[in-house]
């Protein structure tokens, strides 16, 4: 069994474009559409890498950062976030939130892969 | 000193220019053939309510008696100078310096840089205002957004398409119908962003904003609307006015008339001019005489018709961040349309003053003096809820030259005075344009 990547992203067919992309690269992959509940699906699913949207339905991607980095069991969890708004502050507004790879729209697949990979130390 | 020295011979000319007899001008405005014998001949100051008459019997500008053709052209083009400096076309000071001497000389040329000039600022105002509505627009971020995520997900799949040439029968069929429905997103969502930008072209030519569509709507009508004195729906008239500007240029278009129309029904324009007449148009007196606020009563004068023997009033009214939302001109006096202006003016001094009635008379750098009345009121809000204020300052020439005035400016680019406490950047006009405040 690979490691886990858990990918929170409200847009289908990116879900699962990247999943069939990371499951042929030998990942365990699960997905999950809405920021309301997204902590408690981290915490539950316990992922090796996390890929998170930042526009997401209920709730952003930064807010959900923001909640993780300050659980000690999860402050150092491996994020990338995905989104469409590639304007500067919102990378800065990332990083502040403690992202580890920050990654606009549209990219490119063999991108998402190696940055997962890296991410995860593989 | 009169409005500036040369005003008679102005009149003089203009008066000889339309064969028209110095007895008949002094008669249609009410004075003798001996005074304005006086006035022609810049031995009597003249300002005020007189000489708008005489402008109008003449069908020329107050502005342009009070200060000469030559004036107004050499400030347009000290302001064309003020807007070049720091790019590669600035002028020196030395150059600027002789803006008069270009006015003089060539002034066909003069006028086509103002003309051009003004030109110039008006678009760069467009462009500043474009790129605010990129950056701050709902409809486009959200748009934008959709079409980058659908780009994204088209790649991706498309991606995987051309780069697995072992994939499974049913994985590329479930990837082609994402590759359609994506590309049909694409096209759908293009086509609203399109055509949100065709009618933004076509409802808004010239105006960036509702509030500026409307500022200028009511410029143009001179605050003035029969119909709604006549007794027409005010909400009914903003659907129907010829503006440009889309829905909410219209709603806020209503939002202004039915404040109008409220004010016309506590003070009908007939009495109202009557009271306002035989008070000497005093702004103070007419609230207490109508029950009504200062600033209703201020905007009641300015909404009054030009009629012979009654002063042209000017309207300007901004917000809590000192933002400009309603504008009426004075003949000849054009008012900023944007920020920079003059913080001395009674209308900024209210702001910080809320509830105060300011009645202040000001001058201008060339010595043209106004009457403004100003008051800053809270608009809406209760208990617990942030201050909202709106500040209303009426404008009229002033009857005269005695008495002290505030000095004042236009903005500080061009003004000349120095020492001023309020000013925030250098002027152009230093060399050889000092004038002491």
């Amino acid at each position: 069994m690979g490691k886990h990547v858990l990918l929170i992203e409200d847009e289908p067919n990116i879900a699962e474009a990247i999943r069939f992309i990371l499951e042929r690269d030998g990942w365990q992959v699960s997905t999950h559409a809405d920021g309301q509940d997204a902590v408690r699906v981290v915490r539950e699913a316990g992922p090796d890498v996390l890929v998170l949207d930042v526009m997401l339905p209920n709730r952003s991607g930064f807010d959900i950062l923001r909640e993780l980095r300050a659980d000690a069991a999860l402050s150092a969890l491996p994020v990338l976030m995905l989104t469409a708004k590639g304007q500067s502050r919102d990378r800065e507004q990332a990083e502040a939130c403690g992202v580890n790879c920050f990654m606009t729209k549209p990219f490119s697949n063999q991108e998402v892969l190696a940055t997962v990979r890296a991410l995860s130390g593989g | 000193m009169g409005v500036s020295e040369g005003t008679g011979t102005r009149i003089r000319a203009q008066r000889l220019a339309r064969g028209l007899q110095q007895a008949a001008l002094a008669r249609s405005v009410g004075i003798s053939a001996s005074y304005l014998n006086l006035i022609e001949h810049d031995r009597r100051g003249i300002g005020g309510a007189l000489l708008v008459a005489i402008a109008r019997e003449l069908g020329v500008e107050p502005a342009y008696l009070a200060r000469g053709a030559e004036t107004v052209l050499v400030e347009a083009l000290q302001a064309a100078a003020s807007r070049s400096e720091g790019t590669a076309a600035g002028l020196a000071p030395s150059e600027i310096a002789r803006a008069e001497e270009l006015a003089t000389r060539l002034p066909g040329w003069a006028r086509l840089v103002a003309r051009q000039a003004e030109e110039i600022a008006r678009l760069q105002e467009t462009v500043a205002g474009l790129s605010d509505r990129l950056s701050h627009d709902p409809f486009l971020a959200e748009t934008m957004h959709d079409i980058l995520s659908s780009a994204a997900a088209i790649r991706s799949t498309a991606s995987i398409l051309a780069g697995t040439p072992d994939l499974e029968a049913d994985w590329r069929a479930r990837f082609q119908n994402n590759l359609l429905s994506d590309a049909r997103r694409l096209s759908q969502t293009s086509a609203a962003l399109l055509a949100h930008f065709d009618q933004s072209a076509r409802s808004s030519p010239g105006y960036l904003t509702a509030s500026e569509a409307v500022a200028g709507h009511v410029a143009a009508q001179g605050y003035h609307f029969p119909e709604i004195e006549a007794g027409a729906d005010p909400e009914a008239l903003a659907a129907t006015e010829p503006m440009t500007g889309d829905g909410a240029a219209r709603a806020l278009l209503a939002e202004c008339l039915l404040r109008y129309a409220e004010d016309a029904r506590r003070m009908p324009l007939a009495d109202f001019a009557e009271a306002a007449a035989a008070c000497g148009w005093d702004p103070g007196v007419l609230a207490q005489h109508f029950g009504v606020g200062a600033d209703a009563a201020l905007r009641r004068l300015a909404s009054l018709p030009p009629q012979a023997g009654r002063p042209d009033f000017g309207l300007v009214c901004c917000d809590g961040s000192g933002t400009l939302t309603l504008r009426k001109p004075l003949p000849g006096l054009p008012l900023p349309r944007f920020g920079a202006a003059c913080p001395l003016w009674p209308l900024y001094q209210a702001l910080i003053r809320p509830g105060l009635p300011l009645a202040e008379t000001v001058e201008m750098p060339d010595g043209l003096r106004l009457r403004a009345h100003a008051v800053c009121l809270p608009r809406g809000g209760g208990f617990g809820a942030a201050a909202v204020v709106e500040v209303t300052m009426l404008l009229r020439f002033a009857a005269g030259q005695e008495g002290a005035a505030r000095p004042v400016g236009t903005s500080c680019r061009v003004c000349p005075r120095t020492g001023c406490a309020a000013r925030r950047e250098p002027s152009i006009l230093r060399v050889g344009g000092d004038t002491s405040d």
